[in-house]
């Protein structure tokens, strides 16, 4: 393994940490349309605080598979083939909640807008609860041939771990979403969107701990990285109690900080528990490592050129998007 | 026959065809159109003339249409390289993947966090700043052409690369090869020139159909003089691109040349052109053919002699050259028929359209307007806003097909590309709904899209009410109007 492998392994894992820090409140806004709303004026709200945002987003997840591709085009292939059918339903999800934003706009009578927002919230529910499935499944070890092809069958994504690793992403995703909400609206949905999220928390304690337990029985990743795992699941536990208090006791900017770092706090579950592998086999033998799996040195050495140069140029002009478009909301009397 | 072309292979070429065809229609069509706002804007900007600030935002409602719709499709786009060509990722990783992350870092984040500026911020900045970020819009999906292109130029004409003798994997050796490759050079400003043409045509031909319908009179006029001029420029420039992209693929894709003119035998100097032809791919020959004398060597090589190598000449020499590597069983014929027709609809649509340009601004001219009187010409305008969308198809299957029976050109195959994992239930399920999906976005995009324009550009200012941004429905336009 050379230094540059190990950079591209953690910046990959900082892309998918990204995509959920920043597509999880948006899919949470999404989510709250139908959970947190109780009116047609109160969902264009809601959506109005994401509209412009939703798009950027996005592309952390456009950005985190270009970049497998480019840093590890055998992860790529192995992971993006063989979980094809929950990958075509992601896709769908997010295909059918992309188009819904600028069609709910265009919509021409009450039943094509109800079907839009609609649609916006299914893919908003099932796309971080899928998304969730694919990267908590592949952490118990799939199969695999030598050749690095993934045959994953029904029940290698569709188990315990990975239903209650997709409702994880899922709820922290919603928590999230209805922080950013509390940031971005006043009165009504303001008050409420606290006050939804302060109950939920109780909620997400038990899918957290069922979650970390059956990480203990169902993969390696506390025999292999004990220390490293435990003190990961402790950080999340805390940062999850943290955001409980922050939201309940109206620190809002704080809790949704708190919420943001639960979602990075579960990919760097994942990325630590693999490492030094980006494959889990069920054999033991297949395993995908870094240092085999990754593109040349001379690729990564670009690539790291790239990122160096456009990366802190993008957070810029995306953090002054946000800055810009700070305004706060009121719903329609 | 239906049986036999159910395999995997088959199935994967069907769904990655389908996805590439119906992404690129909406691709050149933002492109082009944050182009035409960005360019409306600022106009607006200089001559603080109101219909052009009208025009800025009554366009942007379709350029905001084909932009959602060609984002989700694109998603689709990159994630299929993994999930049904794995092997074609596994082999190919070290160079296609670069691209792609520059193209999501450099253009993807710029392009939509832009727009989202753009949509929102009206009322927050003075109109000259605001026109910037259009332009920064627009920069980003020029810049992510441009480096897709460069991924797909690589599979067109390889360089900058070794083969790893332990995987059989590219490796790269020079980048700066793998951007400066002629191929790209050649096939860009032709693929950009005419993502212009195309959002240009569709702001003409809608702007006629406005006419015809009797809508705003200033507004529809001044939209299509302006469609038509934007489209003329590129419409010849698109033509001059092609015409040196084509005299480059003769040297580097010969066999790909000459399927696109049904040339079996090769030809005497001068060779003359096949208009049209009935090509009989089992025996290898033309049936019959309507000749223009002199013109293919003129259209290849700008001289009156100078003959063309046939197909029967290029295919035995791939053999020569590929026998040892992939096998004597390999048939090196592309699909002639297609390429042959592909090429002429191409070519006939560009020049139609350049055309149908100089007709529209001459009977349109300032000193004698007499283009309300011509109905044949508005409704010949209107129909060309469909035109660029055949063309664009026509030309990616020429390009896409004539790289045939490989996926990157002399090194995989696409029989080799294929996700091994892949079953042809699997596929046959991912296939009918990604074309029960695309037919739905498709019918959606184009009923809202007539719909807009059906509603006219005086129906922005009939909805126009809002009281600061505190109390206003989130996505209706009429946020976006302020």
């Amino acid at each position: 393994m050379t230094i540059l492998q190990i950079l591209w392994f953690v910046v990959i894992a900082v892309l998918f940490a990204g995509f959920l820090f920043f597509e999880g409140f948006d899919f949470g806004a999404g989510m709250a349309t139908r959970l947190l709303a109780n009116n047609d004026s109160e969902r264009q709200t809601i959506l109005r605080s994401i509209a412009p945002h939703w798009d950027g987003n996005e592309v952390w997840l456009i950005t985190a598979g270009g970049a497998m591709f480019a840093s590890f085009p055998l992860w790529y292939a192995s992971l993006f083939s063989g979980y094809y059918i929950l990958l075509f339903l992601t896709l769908i999800a997010l295909i059918f909640r992309g188009v819904s934003f600028e069609f709910t706009a265009h919509a021409q009578n009450a039943f094509q807008r109800s079907l839009w927002l609609w649609t916006n919230f299914i893919g908003s529910v099932s796309a971080p609860f899928l998304l969730g499935m694919l990267l908590t499944s592949m952490m118990q070890g799939v199969p695999m041939d030598a050749q690095g092809n993934v045959w994953a069958g029904f029940f290698v994504v569709v188990n315990w771990l990975s239903v209650v690793g997709g409702l994880a992403v899922a709820y922290l995703s919603l928590i999230h979403g209805l922080h950013f909400i509390s940031l971005k609206t006043k009165n009504s949905l303001h008050n409420r969107a606290i006050n939804m999220a302060d109950k939920l928390y109780w909620l997400v304690y038990p899918v957290l701990v069922i979650f970390a337990l059956l990480a203990i029985f169902q993969t390696d990743f506390f025999t292999k990285h004990l220390m490293t795992s435990l003190f990961i699941v402790i950080l999340l536990v805390l940062a999850t109690l943290l955001g409980h208090l922050a939201i309940h006791y109206g620190h809002n900017a704080y809790a949704f900080s708190a919420s943001g770092l639960s979602l990075i706090l579960v990919i760097a579950f994942i990325f630590n528990g693999i490492f030094p592998r980006v494959m889990v086999s069920n054999n033991g033998k297949h395993d995908l490592l870094i240092s085999t799996a990754s593109a040349s040195s001379l690729t990564l050495e670009i690539m790291t050129g790239v990122l160096a140069v456009l990366l802190p140029i993008v957070l810029i002009y995306s953090a002054w998007s946000y800055w810009i478009q700070r305004k706060k909301f009121v719903d329609i009397k | 026959m239906i049986t036999l072309a159910m395999n995997v292979i088959s199935l994967s070429r069907f769904q990655f065809a389908m996805t590439t065809l119906f992404h690129f229609l909406y691709v050149p069509l933002s492109i082009g159109f944050g182009l035409m706002v960005a360019i409306m804007e600022t106009i607006y900007v200089k001559t603080k003339n109101p219909v052009y600030l009208k025009m800025t935002k009554f366009w942007s409602k379709i350029f905001l249409l084909s932009f959602a719709v060609g984002v989700v499709t694109g998603i689709i786009q990159e994630f299929q390289f993994g999930m049904n060509w794995s092997n074609y990722s596994r082999f190919m990783g070290d160079i296609f993947g670069a691209p792609l992350a520059i193209e999501a870092l450099l253009a993807f984040f710029l392009e939509s966090t832009m727009l989202g500026v753009w949509m929102f911020t009206w009322d927050r900045f003075k109109p000259a700043v605001h026109a910037i970020f259009m332009w920064l819009t627009w920069l980003g999906s020029a810049l992510s052409a441009l480096w897709i292109l460069a991924a797909n130029s690589f599979m067109q004409h390889p360089t900058g690369f070794m083969i790893n003798t332990k995987t059989g994997h590219v490796k790269l050796t020079d980048f700066w090869s793998v951007i400066s490759n002629e191929q790209l050079w050649y096939q860009f400003p032709h693929v950009i020139f005419g993502a212009f043409t195309t959002a240009a045509m569709v702001v003409a031909g809608m702007s006629a159909f406005g006419l015809i319908w009797k809508q705003n009179h200033e507004f529809h006029l001044k939209s299509l003089r302006l469609g038509l001029i934007v489209g003329l420029i590129f419409a010849v420039a698109t033509i001059a691109a092609g015409d040196l992209q084509t005299r480059y693929i003769i040297k580097d894709q010969p066999m790909k040349f000459a399927a696109t003119e049904g040339i079996y035998k090769n030809t005497t100097s001068p060779a003359s052109w096949q208009a049209v032809a009935l090509i009989d791919t089992k025996n290898e020959k033309v049936d019959q053919s309507i000749e223009v004398p002199y013109l293919l060597s003129l259209l290849s090589y700008h001289k009156l002699s100078g003959s063309v190598t046939g197909m029967t000449k290029v295919n035995k020499e791939l053999h020569a050259k590929y026998d040892k590597k992939f096998g004597k069983n390999m048939n090196y014929y592309v699909p002639v028929k297609t390429l042959f027709w592909s090429f002429r609809i191409m070519a006939g649509g560009g020049s139609l359209i350049a055309l149908v340009c100089v007709l529209g601004l001459f009977f349109s001219r300032k000193k004698k307007n007499t283009l309300l009187e011509k109905k044949w010409l508005l409704w010949v305008l209107a129909l060309t806003t469909f035109l660029p969308f055949i063309v664009n198809s026509c030309g990616w299957l020429i390009t896409e097909l004539g790289r045939y029976p490989w996926v990157v050109y002399g090194l995989q195959t696409i029989a080799d590309a294929v996700s091994p994992t892949s079953t042809v239930g699997g596929l046959l399920f991912t296939n009918i709904v990604y074309f029960l999906l695309f037919a739905a976005l498709g019918a959606f995009m184009f009923y809202y899209a007539r719909k807009t324009l059906k509603d006219g550009p005086d129906h922005l200012e009939k909805t126009e009410i809002y009281d600061d941004d505190s109390a206003v429905d989130p996505l209706d336009q009429e946020v976006f109007n302020k």
